[in-house]
């Protein structure tokens, strides 16, 4: 059962995609590969007032992930916490993972030819910190969850 | 070794608070101050660290040896800069006299640094970009208030409704006031936001006004009419605090809502529901009276009307209203030291101070200089020294400013980026990123002062220097080393400190020092003294605008509409950008690399444009033409067409945002001279532009 999970008050969210930065810089990706994804509707009149909806996306952390079993060399791993991350030790850059993904999540870092996704910061997480899109969400707007069971 | 120092962004000219980690002289951490903003920060933030390592800006002083523009440049020591800079400069001043030299500046809080050098040089020529920003909003306060622009603060997060005339504010992302107004929100309060088009800033409103650009002023009028008429003001503040009452009264009594309804293309029954809400919420109810209002012809009489309402509301100096700033010696504490150099007693170059004389003397108005050094009236301009400025990209027409400019022997870029000014200018001085250079102790005034300082969180990576030390090194060797009295940063903040009690060691524990311990307003008496207007009142009829012949209170005139196949050029910003600044930053340039050109539905449907098509956007004289896609929306007014500022560039070594996108600045030809005579904004928004849906949108395919 997945630990945790990160939610967006879209209430508080201004789309300035600040999380997408913040999360690349913190992981050294060059351009290319996001692991995250603000994205907005067309904007809509809702009483009154053209309005749109903001979507927060990055891995899902799957409780039966369908990247993991595909993973020739085992790389894709599930830690007992539920996050689900990519051993770059021993990734090949097969894409196996992206290709088993509904999302189609993982993605090549260009410099070092291997898979790459959110493991929700998991050496921060382990710290004591937040994720970096979360700890630097420009309006506050990103929360990470701590799921219970009910 | 990993280190962590407290820090201000240099990323815009908010000028947040940052925290930095680095080890080994690598930046690996950037986030806002955590006491001040819990962490947050935007990705311009984050992106720091690409401008940091980024090898497309300059890397040590470059002197040009090719024709001015083209390119070619000789590296050079900074010995050999400084001597070369020097040189020119005591040459034009045995020549021409010091007056001859102009030092533009993007403002900010070490403008001290710039004036002190350029006034110890001799001349009386400082100016700084607000001709295009916010000179208007000044005035418009200096001219109610007695105090300028940033006389008011605002206290939005205990205010119950915010008011936003074009202040796209989610965008600009002054990240401590976008958690006031988004607490605001939280807490039930309400956002009216008035634009041409639609933004993240409406987009969170709980009204909006999609006017006909240049209306503002009506739509305000009305409201004040109609606040008027049913006696929503504060009957008690007005007795106490203004004069001129009964004259405003008289004259909105024609503005009526169903008046302006019209006259903004909008809904009177919106209107009144409007001032319903005023009726409700007031006195904590903040107009904003504008950022930058460099717009239309009326900006500056759209801000006093802004103000004035402020007024109306009585919601000065109270919670969820108005306030004035404090600083150290409104409570109580010794302020720190700055340099400064008296001004030289010689006529401004730009005008401003003997020619204008209603306008504030301090920055001057830099768009007043072209036409001047032209004619070399009343003197020739033979130096610019641009120190984060870039005039060609900022202001109107720069093929203009190049004729003015090319009557100079010299022209200086002091800069982080190679700017259009400095890719123009003959000697380019690169300055250190704000992550690797230390600035000298600011004050930031509020309802609770601080200081703050910008400390470096790693070494330079290129031969570049920090702004203070270019000013220094080029005094020294002017012979106006008294002036600028210490050799380290250290011995700097040190000096500035002495007279506060307090030491650079204060700074460490939250890269700030607070000077009061909880919101400091002013009591009713102390706030009595406070404006600096002839009467010692809050004035709507000015008696400095009679001295000019301007009206206090002018009549709306309808704005011009476009002909046919053009339209009015409106420009903005994103959240991503900060203008040219950022647009060749790597991390920022993927999220958006080009800007769009914004146009109404049913105008492009009359084109036969849909979005994504290219179009061919084109100056009212041709000379000039840009080819983007169009984003065709309803959301935008049909007289208008929209574009984020700060493309369109033409560096080379910039190769990331070489001509992508579309310039407005270079759209706005003969603009320089279409300004605001009672304001002194220059009036950016009254251009009209060609579109035509662009040929090269060809669904042939006749490659292989």
């Amino acid at each position: 059962m997945k630990k945790y999970t990160i939610r967006l008050n879209t209430r508080r969210c201004v789309a300035c995609h600040g999380c997408e930065v913040h999360c690349k810089t913190n992981k050294s990706l060059p351009v290319g590969p996001m692991l995250c994804d603000i994205s907005t509707t067309p904007l809509k009149k809702i009483g009154g007032v053209p309005r749109l909806e903001i979507t927060f996306s990055t891995c899902r952390h799957c409780d039966q992930p369908l990247c993991l079993p595909v993973c020739p060399t085992g790389a894709m791993v599930k830690r007992p916490d539920g996050i689900v991350y990519i051993d770059q030790a021993t990734c090949i850059g097969c894409m196996a993972c992206a290709n088993a993904c509904p999302w189609q999540i993982p993605v090549v870092n260009p410099e070092s030819g291997k898979a790459v996704k959110c493991d929700f910061c998991m050496d921060r997480l382990d710290a004591g910190l937040k994720p970096a899109c979360v700890s630097k969400c420009a309006t506050h707007a990103l929360k990470l969850v701590e799921l219970v069971e009910a | 070794m990993k280190r962590s120092v407290y820090s201000i962004c240099g990323m815009c000219t908010v000028r947040c608070p940052i925290r930095v980690e680095s080890e080994d002289n690598k930046v690996t951490w950037i986030e806002g101050n955590p006491h001040l903003l819990g962490g947050a920060l935007c990705a311009k933030g984050s992106a720091g660290v690409a401008l940091l390592e980024d090898s497309q800006r300059p890397q040590q002083p470059l002197i040009r040896v090719g024709e001015r523009g083209a390119g070619q440049w000789r590296e050079a020591s900074w010995d050999e800069a400084f001597a070369y800079v020097a040189g020119k400069l005591a040459a034009i001043r045995e020549q021409y006299g010091p007056e001859s030299v102009v030092l533009s500046s993007r403002g900010g809080p070490w403008q001290d640094l710039y004036k002190t050098f350029i006034h110890a040089f001799g001349s009386p020529n400082y100016t700084n970009h607000d001709c295009t920003c916010g000179r208007n909003t000044h005035h418009a306060s200096l001219s109610i208030n007695g105090v300028g622009r940033k006389g008011f603060a605002y206290d939005i997060k205990n205010a119950k409704h915010l008011v936003l005339f074009g202040r796209d504010m989610f965008s600009a992302l002054r990240l401590a006031e976008n958690h006031q107004t988004l607490d605001m929100l939280d807490k039930g309060g309400r956002l009216t936001y008035v634009d041409v088009r639609q933004t993240m800033t409406g987009v969170k409103a709980t009204r909006f006004f999609q006017v006909r650009p240049g209306t503002d002023y009506a739509l305000a009028l009305a409201v004040i009419h109609e606040v008027i008429k049913r006696q929503y003001f504060d009957a008690t503040f007005l007795a106490a605090y203004t004069s001129g009452f009964e004259e405003l009264c008289r004259f909105v009594d024609e503005y009526t809502p169903a008046w302006a309804a019209k006259a903004c293309d909008v809904k009177e029954k919106d209107i009144l529901a409007f001032v319903d809400e005023i009726g409700e919420d007031r006195p904590k109810v903040i107009f904003h009276p504008g950022w930058n209002l460099a717009r239309y012809r009326d900006s500056f009489y759209a801000s006093r009307a802004m103000h004035i309402l402020n007024i109306l509301m009585g919601n000065i100096e109270m919670a969820g209203g108005l306030f004035i700033p404090k600083g150290a010696g409104d409570v109580g504490k010794k302020g720190i030291r700055a340099v400064d150099c008296p001004k030289p007693d010689i006529k401004r170059g730009d005008g401003v101070g003997w020619e204008f004389t209603h306008f504030d003397k301090g920055p001057g108005l830099a768009h007043l200089f072209f036409n001047r050094m032209l004619s070399e009236e009343p003197y020739p301009i033979k130096g610019w020294i641009a120190m984060r400025h870039d005039p060609f990209s900022g202001m109107p027409d720069p093929e203009k400013q190049k004729r003015a400019m090319s009557k100079c022997d010299l022209l200086v870029s002091i800069d982080t980026n190679y700017s259009e000014f400095g890719w123009f200018s003959d000697v380019i001085l690169p300055e250190s990123t704000y992550l690797e250079r230390d600035t000298p102790i600011c004050q930031q005034k509020g309802l609770k002062p601080r200081l703050a300082v910008r400390r470096k969180a790693v070494e330079p990576k290129y031969d570049t220097k920090a702004s203070w030390e270019i000013f220094k090194g080029l005094a020294d060797r002017l012979g106006m080393d008294t002036f600028f009295p210490f050799a380290t940063i250290e011995e700097y903040w040190a000096w500035q400190l002495e007279p506060t009690g307090y030491t650079i060691a204060d700074f460490e524990a939250k890269g700030f020092v607070e000077l009061a311990d909880k919101p400091v307003f002013y009591t009713p008496e102390q706030l009595a003294g406070k404006f600096k207007t002839p009467s010692g009142k809050l004035e709507f009829h000015s008696e400095k605008l009679d001295k000019v012949n301007l009206p206090s209170l002018k009549p709306f005139a309808s704005p011009a509409a476009p002909e046919k196949g053009m339209f009015r050029l409106v420009f903005g910003r994103v959240a991503i950008h900060t203008h040219g600044h950022t647009t060749n930053n790597p991390l920022l340039s993927e999220l958006m690399p080009e800007n769009t050109l914004w146009i109404n539905s049913k105008k492009a449907k009359a084109m036969g444009v849909v979005s994504g098509d290219l179009v061919e956007v084109s100056s009212a004289d041709q000379s000039y033409r840009a080819t983007v896609a169009a984003h065709v929306t309803d959301f935008i007014h049909p007289e208008a067409v929209f574009t984020v500022h700060g493309f369109g560039r033409e560096i080379p070594r910039q190769t990331r945002n070489f001509l992508a996108g579309l310039s407005d600045q270079k759209l706005m030809i003969g603009k320089l001279d279409d300004w605001d005579q009672a304001g002194g904004g220059v009036n950016l928004c009254e251009v009209f532009v060609r579109v035509k849906k662009s040929i090269r949108n060809s669904k042939r395919r006749a490659e292989l």
